[in-house]
């Protein structure tokens, strides 16, 4: 569904991303592994659209169109979701309120009629209580005063909400406690399957411990240097990153 | 000579030329500038009792000594007051645009939007129009039901013929005749406004707008309004209306004045979409308001709800007196600025009376060049023991070339008092827009929704129609403000 080849990215004109490529089948969990500022949450950015980040080169095809020529709204519509590592709070705007809007604007994209309360509601329910989600959250503005916790799991709730095709899991785990991060994984596993896609980034293996992914990469320096099945995590819990990132510092340095 | 002498030769010239003048009473419109004569002529022509003729001759003569105000944060090139024409007879249409195909594009677009009927887009674009619409009928079904229940609400000019007692014992008192300049102006020259009496004990059965009566009686730019709920009495009033007026008098200058008492509540709410002017903020309204309530009596209660986008520059701070025990004054408000245009707003809560709760709830939205300020001031007097007040001003800024500025004032006298003040800045996120169009939602949609999240502490203060009104006016204010 996703098939991204020899991809250079950006900010500013300064390269983050040089040469990746990666392909995601529908139905697969793929995990970015590596260590700070080697590129992840540019991979992220860059597949959901953000404006700073400019593609140089290289191409993305997601479900057989140009990627990187849609607007992020658009991304969003086709099924491209983005777990946010730090979800921004819009204040006044409540969670629900938020959500209707997005489902109907996903909607009116593939030209259905806006959902009507009833079922909105009983769909906020049935989610809400597949993923064991206070519901108390959900009167809340979007992320206003929320816990990191809260704010994860917020993210998570949309996204079973917005019933993506890809979905985008940056840094999902940062800051979590270890019973936040079960509550997390354990959403995000009920949402595996339907052949969705999931790019699951993350600078820790021990989320792995809960999410197992069916293949493991590992970002260095803008490109994937090592591929492999969810071994390959355990392998880096081991020895961290630096065997695999020294050859590429000698060669910086 | 004895300045006593001076001042009755004075007095003499001046009733000469009092009388010469009268002779043209026929005429329509005054020449231009300000004078004792003047006024005479205005409230000559309005039939006026001699009372309100003094009234209107002492402010005039406080207004001579007093100077303009130069401390607030806007700027205006300097207004010729001899240059302004103070009394013309409500105008024939024939000067205005004959037809809609003569009116602002961008102003008829803005109508559309709003969805707002042809008949109404001619009248607030000045057209003249053939057969008076529905609103007379309406009209005259509020009337009477206001009459049942013994609500008095007329313009101000015929309250002061058919209930000069109840004009002449409050006008003035909340805003007294030398207050300030414009205030001073105001009481010296007012044309026309609205006049609200609530009797005791009664809950006022509809909202009172001036927007039906808009076409009866054109208030012109020194409008003067008195609201009045007598004991326990309710009153839920409405100002304005969210399309885009135009208006030749670039200079307007209203009194509001509000009156609850004893275990009465008054709820004010303003809507002000006047002209802006151009990119430039050329032509533009001054919209320069003097608008103060008192809290009277014993638990009673006044709330001012104000949503401003118009006008070039706003200038105003709807206040409250809080004298009686336990009364209440509010503060809801959204200002939004974009292109050039200036606001500089906020209030006064002054408490006086025991256990007093004020709460101030100020929006401030800079787009464009806009400039937004907020003013406040919160005083507690040494007797006014256990006095609360909470106060919130947020500015939110789109862009990088408009400001917000936060000018609050603390005077606390009663050390019972508890008095809370928070301020937030923020740049509307880019981070905030990408959030929402990273879950579907365009771009600028995302902006009303932020907007309107933000907005949303004074909307829900707007009674139900005016609200949604509001929220679309904001949504089309915004259009373009991004991006």
């Amino acid at each position: 569904m996703l098939e991204i080849k020899e991809l250079w990215a950006g900010v500013d004109g300064a390269p983050i991303l040089k040469g990746l490529s990666l392909a995601v089948n529908a139905g697969e969990v793929h995990s970015i592994m590596g260590p700070n500022g080697s590129g992840k949450s540019t991979l992220a950015h860059v597949l959901a659209g953000k404006e700073e980040y400019e593609a140089t080169a290289g191409s993305v095809q997601y479900l057989g169109q140009d990627l990187l020529e849609m607007a992020p709204e658009e991304r969003a519509c086709e099924g491209v979701f983005l777990a946010f590592q730090y979800p921004v709070s819009i204040p006044g705007v409540s969670n629900t309120y938020f959500l209707k809007a997005a489902i109907n604007a996903k909607r009116k994209y593939n030209g259905d009629q806006e959902i009507d309360a009833f079922e909105f509601m009983q769909l906020v329910k049935d989610k809400s209580k597949a993923l064991n989600i206070d519901t108390a959250l959900l009167n809340r503005p979007v992320n206003d005063g929320f816990s990191g916790g809260e704010k994860k799991r917020n993210e998570i709730f949309q996204m079973a909400m917005l019933d993506p095709r890809l979905a985008i899991m940056d840094e999902t785990d940062s800051g979590l406690d270890i019973d936040a991060l079960k509550v997390v994984a354990d959403g995000i596993n009920s949402l595996r399957g339907n052949g969705r896609g999931f790019i699951v980034i993350t600078h820790y293996q021990r989320l792995l411990n809960y999410i197992v992914p069916d293949y493991v990469h590992v970002l260095n320096d803008g490109k994937i240097v090592r591929s492999g099945g969810k071994e390959l995590a355990e392998e880096l819990e081991e020895k961290g990153y630096s065997w695999l990132t020294e050859r590429d510092d000698a060669h910086g340095g | 000579m004895s300045s006593s002498e001076v001042e009755e030769l004075q007095q003499i010239a001046d009733q000469d030329y009092q009388h010469g003048f009268f002779t043209d009473i026929e005429a329509d419109e005054a020449p231009p500038g300000l004078n004792e004569e003047i006024i005479r002529f205005i409230s000559a022509k309005k039939k006026e009792p001699e009372w309100l003729l003094e009234f209107r001759l002492k402010a005039y003569h406080r207004w001579l000594q007093l100077e303009e105000p130069s401390w607030q944060f806007v700027k205006y090139p300097p207004i010729d007051y001899q240059d302004i024409i103070y009394y013309s007879a409500p105008k024939s249409l024939e000067d205005g645009p004959k037809s809609l195909d003569e009116v602002d594009p961008e102003l008829l677009r803005t109508y559309e939007r709003l969805g707002i009927p042809l008949e109404e887009q001619k009248m607030l674009a000045g057209v003249a129009v053939d057969a008076v619409f529905d609103s007379v009928s309406v009209a005259t079904t509020f009337k009477e039901e206001l009459q049942k229940a013994g609500v008095i609400f007329c313009p101000i000019s015929e309250a002061v013929q058919e209930h000069p007692e109840l004009v002449q014992k409050y006008l003035g008192t909340v805003i007294p005749i030398n207050d300030h300049f414009f205030a001073a102006l105001n009481s010296a020259v007012f044309t026309d406004g609205t006049f609200v009496y609530v009797p005791k004990g009664v809950r006022c059965p509809m909202e009172l707008s001036t927007y039906f009566r808009i076409n009866a009686a054109n208030t012109g730019q020194f409008e003067r309004t008195l609201i009045v709920a007598d004991e326990g009495s309710y009153v839920s009033y409405l100002e304005g209306c969210t399309a885009p007026m135009r208006d030749e008098n670039q200079l307007h200058a209203a009194n509001v004045e509000l009156i609850a008492m004893k275990d009465a509540e008054i709820k004010y709410s303003t809507v002000q979409n006047w002209y802006p002017g151009d990119e430039e903020g050329r032509g533009g309204i001054y919209n320069f308001v003097t608008k103060r309530g008192i809290c009277a009596g014993d638990n009673s209660k006044i709330s001012w709800t104000q949503v401003e986008t118009g006008s070039s520059i706003t200038w105003k701070y709807p206040s409250v007196i809080l004298r009686g025990d336990n009364s209440i004054g509010e503060f809801y408000s959204v200002a939004l600025t974009k292109m050039k245009q200036q606001a500089d707003t906020g209030t006064k809560m002054i408490h006086l009376g025991k256990n007093t709760r004020s709460t101030i709830i100020s929006k401030g939205i800079s787009a464009g060049r806009g400039q937004n300020v907020y003013r406040g001031e919160v005083r507690i007097n040494p007797v006014a023991d256990n006095a609360r007040n909470y106060t919130q001003c947020d500015s939110m800024l789109l862009g990088d070339r408009c400001g917000a500025h936060t000018f609050p004032y603390i005077d606390v006298r009663n050390n019972t008092a508890q008095v809370e003040h928070e301020a937030t800045t923020s740049k509307i996120g880019e981070d905030q827009i990408f959030y929402c169009q990273q879950r579907g939602i365009s771009e600028e949609d995302a902006v009303s929704l932020i907007v309107n999240g933000f907005c949303k502490e004074v909307f829900r203060e707007l009674p139900m129609e005016f609200a949604v009104e509001a929220t679309k006016l904001l949504e089309i204010s915004l259009e373009g403000s991004v991006g």
